[in-house]
């Protein structure tokens, strides 16, 4: 029966794991360049090809953080200032979601009371909330931070709503035959409960957060990715703008392993 | 006056009628055990009297007020543990300790929790989790978290079902020693007092019934549950569980009940 089973074919081609994917994941990317470059000598010619673009990208990533003032500065400089307005937006966002969340979660009155308000106010643009920001503060950079915090607060709040609302009768029936004070439900019961939750909502609201930095930063000006992209076009760089896409790309995906690697460490303890 | 008082009770949730006209008086000090088939309304009558569900009709005193609500007078092992998941055995029994007994030092609320795990035998596992741990070692975790408490009335709700035989023995006789405030720990003694716990308990478990309790009521089957019959066991305390195993009003009362359960009360088929 055993000399059945094995079959010596399959060790020759046993390729590692990781190896594996990092293969496909290569292959992945080499169709994305291809299709781009057809499409770059096809319907878009003025869209700069991939070669030059990564040229660019790389002429870029050696030297990220040279700073020949207010309108050259090296890659990472501005990255490192959208990621500031970012955490602080979102940062922001967060302080209201969370508390206002929990206290949707658990009362019913309020969720119907304010559910209707979120869900008008959830899809609203981050381009339609820029004006109300300036006309708010009177300063492009708060302007730009106030809309980070308007559009990534939502999906914090309503998971967290939807956390601390399903909190097992159990565990309530618990705190009241034990009679738990508010502090001690909200810490041994509401949190660990809806942490979860909560560190769901924010990896959605800090990809909602970067996608929307940039938007911001183009109305805003003078500094950040968004205001390097717009500047870039505008001044007939669209190898730059191509490569400033890629760089966004890569840290809004580092931003979401970051979160994505915090719930899962949070969702086995 | 009764110390627990149930008086016309009626439980219904829409149309279906649970509990009809339940009526039972519990003496201070007493122990006494709900017995019946599954699903005849024990544990919701045993909610009720924890204040955690309200009755649609009729009331319940405890020493001759009306209970509004849940109390930490009235300590309860849940039928499914409840226990926190994401606190440890310690955490889980501290944190009613310290709730209940507010008024004490935090050196007092520690040696509460610890020797009330000792009582379980968990002091050796205080640091797991719920989820490390076996069925039974939860059940004693909810059960030291109650006693821990300080309770009048001690709410169990099939308290040992998931037990092995012996450690359910084990912890049989650790209740009762409670129950009887015949601790040796001095300490525990001093918090608990020399009073006798009233314990109410619903079990399917006809010779834990008659060890542990003074009387047992039989309840009828639902729809429109009631309390049926309440018998009397008249051995005398301390039992000896081999003694009494032997003896012929064991054998009488067991008789008994089992003709209550399968004869006057038994199961419709369905």
């Amino acid at each position: 029966m055993e000399r059945i089973v094995r079959k010596p074919a399959s060790r020759g081609l046993a390729v590692p794991k990781p190896l594996l994917t990092g293969l496909n994941a290569l292959t992945g990317f080499f169709v994305l360049l291809l299709a781009w470059h057809v499409l770059s000598h096809t319907v878009a010619p003025k869209v700069p090809e991939p070669s030059k673009t990564l040229g660019i990208f790389w002429q870029m990533f050696i030297n990220p953080f040279y700073d020949n003032g207010p309108n050259d500065k090296g890659i990472g400089l501005q990255l490192w200032l959208s990621l500031e307005r970012v955490f602080v937006g979102f940062g922001l966002g967060a302080l209201i979601a969370v508390p206002l969340g929990i206290l949707i979660g658990a009362s019913e009155g309020l969720r119907a009371m304010l559910n209707p308000v979120i869900q008008m106010l959830r899809p609203v643009s981050p381009l339609a909330w820029f004006p109300v920001g300036l006309a708010a503060f009177q300063a492009s950079e708060q302007a730009a931070i106030f809309v980070i915090a308007i559009c990534s607060l939502w999906p914090t709040l309503i998971n967290t709503a939807l956390g601390v609302g399903s909190i097992p009768q159990d565990y309530r029936n618990v705190a009241r035959v034990y009679a738990f004070s508010p502090w001690t439900y909200l810490t041994c019961v509401v949190l660990p409960h809806s942490l979860l939750y909560v560190l769901t909502g924010f990896r959605l609201g800090m990809g909602i957060a970067w996608m929307v930095i940039v938007a911001a930063e183009m109305l805003a000006g003078g500094t950040g990715v968004g205001f390097f992209v717009w500047d870039s076009y505008n001044s007939g760089q669209l190898e730059y703008v191509m490569a400033s896409i890629l760089f966004i790309g890569l840290v809004g995906w580092a931003l979401d392993s970051a979160l994505g690697w915090l719930v899962r460490r949070f969702s086995h303890g | 006056m009764a110390f627990l008082q149930i008086s016309s009770v009626h439980k219904r949730f829409g149309s279906y009628a649970a509990l009809e006209n339940v009526n039972l008086s519990v003496q201070q000090g007493e122990v006494i055990a709900l017995i019946g088939h599954s699903g005849c309304g024990k544990s919701t009558l045993l909610s009720m009297i924890a204040g955690l569900s309200q009755p649609t009709q009729g009331e319940i005193l405890l020493e001759g007020r009306p209970l509004k609500g849940p109390g930490p007078e009235r300590g309860v092992v849940f039928q499914n543990y409840s226990l926190l998941p994401w606190l440890s055995v310690y955490q889980n029994v501290k944190v009613a300790v310290a709730s209940v007994h507010r008024e004490r030092t935090d050196d007092e609320k520690a040696r509460i929790t610890e020797k009330f795990l000792q009582i379980v035998g968990l002091w050796a596992h205080r640091h797991k989790k719920p989820g490390e741990i076996s069925g039974g070692m939860k059940q004693r975790t909810a059960l030291a978290r109650a006693l821990a408490t300080n309770p009048k009335l001690l709410l169990l709700d099939e308290p040992f079902g998931a037990l092995d035989a012996l450690t359910r023995a084990n912890l049989q006789d650790e209740l009762l020693r409670v129950w009887d405030s015949t601790l040796e720990d001095s300490f525990l003694r001093a918090i608990w007092g020399g009073e006798r716990k009233t314990i109410l308990l619903v079990t399917h478990d006809i010779e834990e019934a008659i060890y542990l309790c003074d009387r047992i009521a039989v309840m009828s089957n639902g729809p429109a549950a009631s309390i049926g019959k309440v018998v009397e066991v008249p051995l005398p305390r301390p039992r000896d569980r081999r003694q009494m195993l032997e003896s012929r009003a064991y054998v009488e009362i067991k008789e008994e009940l089992l003709h209550l359960l399968t004869v006057v009360y038994a199961k419709k088929a369905a």
